[in-house]
């Protein structure tokens, strides 16, 4: 009944697009059909899935990036297919799952999502929000650097519920005019802890993972398996008083870099990227071990699955990705020994050419999860001072 | 039998009732209840009745610190907002200029700008590579930038463009309210100007202070952008915790737990200020 209703909202959505009905019949027919569809659907459910088979919302990071998307994959999708994408940037992971948790029911409201870290990944997996894509309907999906799938299906039981798109790494970023490559590349991470540096460093003040990563690596420990916590806390103590001030967005990031309000901070890839090709006199530095995380597609639950791997094939196409990845400054999921990469990619920040991430150290997502509560809250602690 | 008059008020009310009810009353209760549940590891929620979220506020010092510094914020924008808001509105109260309706309307105009551009804005006036910095540096008077942003100066002075409009608005109504010939007549039995501002005028503007410094005191208490945006490392207030442990963890029952106290506090100090102000000498302001 609600396929069939559908069927006839976009006949007559289609009529009153080709100016064959008039909109008072418009209005008419999707009053009659959405009273119809509304008995056997929830409240203004049969109206939303009317337009479902027309369009896809998509919630991604914003600025660039969200540029990006919609001038090189999301515009020619609509000429393509002619299913319009409706993207929305969100302002952080924590605050769309949050939206994502709230909705009702929840994940229903929502179809696409540009996400980062695996460690998102599992928590909306275990939060039951995810789908099991049919591969079948993604033959692009052989493109892909295998370590990519092979990462989301070990957390998903060998399924998929995304597809990974891009690459990136907080690394650190620094001002050239101020910090020489030399001594940035000698003290690496101690270079967030330069004492010369004082309130002139910061780094992503709303997530607890970047932090504890960097003091990891600052007192010689593994990110993935911290020995001594004190010794990391010390460290961000020590650091806090060299801040002046921790961003909040990739924006912020930008903003502060580019104005000379702070000479070194950890910072997204691609934002530097983006930065470097703006002109501004600041460097990207991968210290070893450097904190790296793989962006995906994640399908929520409730889309039409249909729409979705159709999109994302057509995503997949390496004309769409490598432009895609040009655009917003972080290196495409598709594997560089199968998908010839230019050399603007090649140049981008955190780019592989082997395909097979082996010096990647990304966060496992059961350590990072399992310490979550505790050590954010401990983080806001010594944030505040 | 009852008569006609008894359910009219009710009936006109009723509108009002039902949004303050539905949009109010039923999200602060939902916000009670989470208040006692308990987060699951996934970030799930566990129904639950028990009072660990609150006992955990209080067990560290961290969190009551927060609403201390929150409270003194608060406090000093009142303050602030008071001092620089009664000259204006008293202006608005005297003056004959025919520019009158203009400059109330400049008044209002923050209100036209997204409080977010608004708050974002100062980072172009006070940033390092700002203009007050920028003209300094190129008139020589200072050598290297100086450091007005990202401290609580900076956040004191989001929060006073955002809401010294709703402290200059209130004493203006109040003022509006008072009859000038009482002025004139306090000058005309002897009193200096002044004299006649600190005996009449001021004591009946009163209820229109009281209303800003209630509204200024309740809204800083809430906000989390300015110190998102202009604070330093620590210059967080109690909103932004709120949102850290919503957002940030998903641990919904303890935000919770963190607005229900914040609730609670604003509600005794609105009891308070009651009690020894009378809430009526606020509504009097407003007729």
């Amino acid at each position: 009944m609600e396929n069939e209703v559908k069927h006839h909202l976009d006949t007559v959505h289609e009529a009153f697009n080709e100016k064959k009905i008039s909109r008072r019949e418009f209005v008419k027919y999707l009053g009659m059909a959405g009273a119809a569809a509304g008995l056997v659907g929830g409240p203004f459910g049969a109206v939303r899935n009317a337009f479902a088979s027309k369009s896809i919302t998509f919630h991604g990071w914003g600025g660039t990036v969200a540029e990006a998307f919609r001038n090189h994959a999301f515009d020619p999708y609509l000429t393509a297919s002619g299913v319009n994408v409706v993207s929305a940037a969100f302002t952080g992971m924590d605050a769309f799952l949050t939206q994502v948790k709230a909705s009702i029911p929840p994940g229903g409201e929502f179809n696409l999502a540009h996400l980062s870290a695996v460690f998102d990944y599992a928590r909306y997996n275990d939060l039951g929000f995810g789908v099991e894509l049919d591969e079948a309907k993604i033959p692009n999906l052989a493109k892909v650097m295998p370590k990519m799938l092979d990462t989301l299906r070990d957390i998903s039981k060998g399924t998929l519920s995304a597809v990974p798109y891009d690459l990136g790494q907080t690394g650190i970023a620094y001002n050239t005019n101020m910090i020489s490559k030399e001594k940035a590349e000698e003290l690496g991470a101690a270079l967030l802890w330069d004492k010369t540096l004082k309130g002139k460093i910061s780094s992503w003040g709303a997530d607890f993972r970047t932090n504890i990563w960097y003091a990891a690596l600052y007192t010689g420990q593994d990110p993935n398996n911290i020995k001594d916590l004190n010794a990391v806390w010390n460290a961000l103590k020590q650091q806090r008083k060299l801040v002046k001030k921790y961003w909040e967005s990739g924006a912020e990031l930008m903003s502060l870099l580019a104005n000379g309000d702070i000479y070194a901070t950890t910072a997204y890839s691609g934002r530097v990227a983006t930065l470097q090709k703006q002109g501004h006199p600041i460097a990207y530095m991968a210290v070893p071990n450097t904190y790296s995380w793989m962006e995906y597609i994640y399908v929520l639950k409730g889309t039409d699955l249909e729409v979705a791997q159709s999109l994302l094939n057509f995503m997949l196409e390496p004309s769409c990705s490598i432009a895609v990845a040009e655009a917003q400054g972080y290196p495409s999921s598709l594997d560089p020994t199968k998908v010839p990469m230019p050399e603007s990619v090649q140049q981008l920040p955190a780019y592989d050419p082997t395909g097979k991430l082996d010096g990647f150290l990304f966060a496992d997502p059961a350590y990072w999860n399992g310490h979550q509560v505790e050590w954010a809250e401990k983080w806001d602690r010594v944030r505040a001072g | 039998m009852t008569n006609g008059k008894s359910w009219k008020p009710w009936a006109l009310l009723s509108p009002s009732l039902s949004a303050v009810f539905l949009l109010l009353v039923i999200p602060v209760c939902f916000v009670v209840v989470y208040s006692f549940w308990l987060r699951a590891p996934s970030g799930g929620d566990i129904p639950a009745f028990q009072w660990g979220n609150y006992a955990k506020f209080f067990a560290d010092f961290f969190y009551p610190s927060l609403l201390i510094r929150t409270i003194r914020v608060a406090l000093e924008t009142v303050v602030l907002c008071l001092v620089m808001g009664y000259v204006p509105a008293y202006f608005f109260y005297r003056t004959e200029s025919r520019f009158k309706p203009v400059l109330m309307i400049l008044i209002m105009l923050p209100f036209w700008i997204s409080f977010i551009i608004r708050t974002l804005s100062w980072i172009n006036i006070l940033g390092d590579s700002g203009l007050i910095n920028h003209l300094l540096l190129k008139a020589g008077l200072i050598s290297s930038p100086f450091s007005m942003l990202y401290n609580e100066g900076a956040v004191l002075m989001g929060l006073l463009q955002y809401l010294l409009p709703f402290m200059i608005l209130n004493i203006y109504v109040s003022l509006d309210g008072i009859d000038k010939s009482l002025t004139e007549a306090a000058t005309s039995l002897g009193c200096t100007e002044w004299q006649a501002f600190r005996e009449v005028t001021l004591p009946l503007s009163l209820p229109g202070v009281s209303a800003g410094c209630l509204l200024v005191f309740v809204l800083t208490c809430g906000t989390y952008l300015p110190p998102m945006i202009l604070g330093g490392p620590g210059n967080d207030m109690i909103a932004n915790l709120i949102f850290k442990r919503i957002i940030g963890t998903l641990d919904w029952p303890f935000g919770s737990a963190i607005s229900t106290l914040l609730l609670g506090l604003l509600g005794v100090i609105v009891y308070t200020y009651n009690r020894y102000l009378g809430i009526n000498q606020i509504f009097k302001s407003l007729r």
